[in-house]
């Protein structure tokens, strides 16, 4: 396949970006985007250029650090897929391909394509967990929970943090992913205790941040790869509620 | 067998019988105050399940805990990417399982070369992991009755492990990383992302610190602490093709090796028999089918040369060769992974393997289908099918997959004694990166298990026997090791940048990988392992000649950051192949094909065992492998003998 790149080049958080233009000659339709992005930046290095910077690891869809735009949309147009899981049999020769970092005023572009999403962390941080030092747990069956309620609290943990959800948002709202990890640990009686506090704490951390509000659009359900419902945001926003009412009355 | 001398420093491994050690050494352990705990700095290197898991433990304690990791965020610790599930010796199935039989099967697993106290503290300690990962809210599989749900993995004949459906390790590691941020939180822990640590500093023989660069800004700067530890996984990496995320690297272990820590077993490396076969050479690396898979599907391939190439749905039943359940009948399609990769490579040698290049066998979920019905497999292992389905284009459901063997952990690592402390005091390593659990091959879902273990429970018990010796915060960057640490570093990497040459990092990698699978991968022999050693030298040399760095030091610089891994993978490749021409013996991940049972030897003419398995020789070589690298770069061997007091040694069999 042979395609024509615009690639978001920026050489620091300081620096302006611009669009530059790449030509992919001899790409394999089994490859992988990434591994597309790899051949283009091996032939920028032998012609004594400066390769295109991207973050990934894993590259099987699970570790959440890949993060491109492509045409438009964050981890491109497939559904329910990372950006490294998204391969070149969904093009077609001659294509031309935008590439952009995921944008958001919370997440600062460092280089090219690689933003900061350390503000996600912070909001875990704030709150996205259980109080429980390690070694005081009880026996893991002293506590049965309903099959149901499990796999509701784990289709929510599969969030990778990845933020295809904020740069999706024209508000670059991080409803979905704050209404995620809310919804895996209030789901649990684990996670019962802190309920109201977490809730609280992680939109207090996530307005904190930058990130906008949620005005029901729904783009980050869309992008998400892993699926994550936006009916998880609705919830977030009854938890909170009751959780600033409970609060003010004491 | 007679019980020979080792030579390697005190294991420190604790009197009594087995059952009563961990307990004995706990009791034995020195203690430190609360209100003293926080006068000591430590630093974790990775925050995968068993970096992670350290510092948020240690920090709960009250230590003060540096955490570093070359990831955006700690959350994304390759430890996420393990599939399967996680072994605990709970016998909830009440099928027979206890610590004792959890003990047996690592033992035996790792065919009869890990140390028996520390296996035997691993399967005790498994029971504590399940309870703490619950109460953080894992939320693992579970029945109807609200009860948690296990399934069989390789290597047992119980159901003893514990799973999130096919995302038992991020479950896990979000767990771990949760504990963290809440120890980030409450001031306990400060967190270092995209940072590399690039050397380690040792101080009158002492691990007391590390250098580090900023991924972002390129600074160069030096951490001080009590003691160092070192949690930063494996090399599976120095194939360049492996199911290891991109990043992962032996840069930390190799570069203590360098200080003096000694590098164990090296070469017992763990190719995993469910992998999706590479494709062409623009591959990047090589993505894991979990070893779940082989509950409920079947392996094999065609029986005769002629139904090579057709669709699998054309080849009659009585046409196929489902060799696993053939040759292993009480182990079927379970076989541990070492077994099941050295058959899928001998089926393909002989010319019957499937797909592009015949390097394929089929793992077929037909029959599965047929009994349980499709959602009942898709909700076992949906994840795994949509993953296979996006980078193959082919749908399992309706066609088996095809799977071929790719590197995926390596059982080697630093050596460590009881209380994980390397030879070099305060240097203490946990998880993937030490040598002291699996032996020479791992059972599947007992990597997770290990991490947490280590992290949790291990090293709090046992950083006090060395921390209680020291004199908190006696050590400062402003002293001259560090100025000296900073220098090499600094040197390397402007040398690194000034080469200019014509060749990128990645087309040295991949040489270098080629070369090592080929020679020192599923099968090796002498005359292959001598030529890779004759051929790494060069590929060195022309590496610091022409490899092409562009860009500079001062900020952020992939090429730059894959450079400085790519040069230790070139020297760390040499001792894994001189440890591998040294243990003239197959044993587990380690297949030497001089040492393999013959029609002639009475194991197999009894039927015991079959011809071409692995042949152990104990009595030269049931011994851990410890190499001391000196000043100038040779390599000197040390021995610790393992003595098997409560275990059998006894030819692995499966059958």
């Amino acid at each position: 396949m042979k395609l024509t790149l615009k690639v978001w080049r920026q050489h620091d958080a300081s620096s302006e970006g611009k669009i530059e233009t790449y030509e992919a000659n001899d790409i394999p339709q089994e490859a992988s985007f990434l591994e597309m992005l790899d051949i283009v930046n091996n032939e920028i290095i032998e012609n004594g250029g400066d390769p295109i910077a991207f973050d990934h690891d894993c590259r099987e869809g699970i570790c959440g650090a890949c993060s491109l735009t492509i045409n438009g949309v964050p981890h491109g147009k497939e559904s329910a897929i990372t950006t490294c899981q998204l391969h070149m049999r969904k093009f077609s020769d001659g294509d031309t391909i935008f590439i952009e970092p995921f944008r958001a005023k919370a997440f600062p572009v460092i280089r090219d394509l690689v933003v900061d999403r350390s503000s996600f962390d912070r909001i875990i941080e704030s709150g996205g967990y259980v109080s429980i030092r390690t070694g005081s747990a009880v026996d893991a069956n002293s506590m049965p929970i309903q099959k149901d309620a499990a796999d509701t609290a784990f289709d929510a943990a599969t969030c990778i943090g990845c933020g295809a959800c904020v740069a999706a948002c024209k508000n670059a709202s991080a409803m979905l992913f704050v209404s995620a990890k809310a919804k895996h640990l209030n789901s649990l009686p684990q996670g019962l205790p802190e309920k109201d506090r977490r809730v609280l704490k992680m939109v207090e951390q996530m307005d904190k941040e930058g990130f906008g509000n949620c005005t029901n659009q729904y783009e980050c359900e869309a992008v998400c790869p892993k699926s994550i419902k936006s009916e998880l945001i609705s919830e977030l926003n009854r938890q909170y509620a009751t959780a600033i009412v409970k609060k003010a009355i004491g | 067998m007679t019980q020979k001398k080792s030579d390697t420093p005190d294991a420190k491994i604790p009197s009594g019988p087995i059952e009563a050690k961990w307990a004995k050494h706990k009791m034995d352990s020195a203690l430190i105050n609360p209100a003293n705990r926080r006068k000591y700095t430590v630093i974790v290197v990775g925050s995968g399940l068993a970096g992670g898991s350290a510092a948020a433990t240690l920090s709960e304690l009250g230590y003060k805990v540096k955490c570093f990791c070359y990831q955006d965020s700690p959350r994304r610790a390759h430890s996420i990417a393990a599939q399967g599930g996680i072994n605990a010796a709970k016998n909830y199935q009440n099928d027979g399982d206890s610590v004792n039989r959890l003990f047996y099967d690592t033992i035996k697993g790792g065919d009869f070369r890990s140390r028996e106290a520390n296996v035997y503290r691993l399967a005790e300690v498994s029971e504590n992991i399940i309870d703490q990962c619950v109460a953080q809210g894992v939320p693992f599989a579970r029945e109807y009755g609200g009860l948690l749900d296990n399934r069989s993995f390789g290597g047992a004949q119980v159901k003893r492990t514990f799973y999130a459906r096919g995302q038992t390790g991020q479950q896990l590691l979000l767990g771990a990383y949760q504990a963290l941020q809440k120890e980030i939180s409450a001031g306990g822990i400060e967190m270092y992302s995209r940072s590399e640590m690039l050397d380690l500093v040792v101080i009158n023989g002492h691990a007391k610190g590390i250098v580090v660069r900023d991924m972002v800004s390129g600074e160069i700067s030096s951490h001080a602490a009590d003691c160092v530890i070192l949690a930063t996984g494996g090399y599976s990496n120095v194939f360049f093709l492996s199911t290891n995320a991109k990043g992962c690297n032996v840069m930390s272990a190799y570069r203590a090796h360098k200080r003096g820590a000694y590098f164990s077993n090296p070469c017992y490396t763990q190719i995993h028999p469910t992998c999706i076969p590479v494709s062409g050479d623009y591959q990047s690396k090589l993505t894991l089918m979990s070893e779940s898979l082989r509950n409920d599907g079947r392996i094999w391939v065609p029986k005769n040369s002629q139904d090579i190439g057709k669709p699998a749905h054309q080849i009659a039943e009585a046409n196929r060769d489902y060799y696993l359940e053939r040759k292993y009948p009480s182990f079927g399609n379970l076989a541990p992974r070492d077994i099941a990769s050295r058959s899928a490579k001998e089926v393909c040698d002989a010319g019957l393997g499937v797909g592009n290049g015949g390097l394929g066998v089929y793992l077929d979920f037909a029959d599965s289908i047929q009994r349980f019905g499709k959602d009942v497999i898709s909700s076992r292992y949906g994840n795994l099918f949509q993953m296979y389905e996006k980078i193959t284009g082919e749908d399992p459901y309706s066609q088996p997959m095809r799977i071929y063997p790719a590197v995926h952990y390596t059982m080697g690592g630093l050596w460590v004694d009881y209380n994980l402390m390397s030879n070099v005091p305060g240097l203490h390593v946990l998880g993937e990166a030490n040598f002291s659990d699996h032996g020479a091959n791992r059972l599947g879902a007992s990597a997770l298990m290990q991490g947490l273990a280590d992290g949790y429970f291990v090293i709090s018990a046992t950083l006090p026997n060395y921390l209680v010796e020291e004199t908190p915060g006696s050590i400062s960057t402003d002293m001259p090791e560090f100025k000296e640490a900073e220098e090499r570093v600094r040197d390397q990497i402007n040398r690194l940048v000034s080469i200019n040459g014509n060749r990128s990092v990645d087309s040295f990698h991949r040489e270098l990988g080629l070369l090592v699978w080929d020679k020192c991968g599923m099968a090796r022999n002498e005359d292959g392992l001598k030529e890779a050693l004759e051929k790494i030298p060069a590929i060195r040399e022309e590496f610091w000649e022409n490899v092409c760095v562009p860009g500079d030091s001062g900020n952020m610089n992939q090429e730059l950051e894959k450079a400085g891994r790519v040069a230790d993978f070139i020297d760390f490749a040499e001792l894994l192949c001189n440890d591998a021409l040294h243990r003239e013996e197959s044993c587990g991940g380690h297949f030497r094909e001089e040492y393999q049972f013959t029609k002639d030897d009475p194991e197999v003419s009894s039927g015991y065992t079959n011809e071409g398995e692995a042949k152990r020789r104990d009595e030269d070589f049931a011994y851990v492998a410890a190499w001391n690298r000196k000043e100038d770069g040779t390599l000197n061997l040390k021995k610790e003998w393992l003595e098997f007091e409560n275990v059998k040694l006894a030819t692995r069999t499966y059958k």
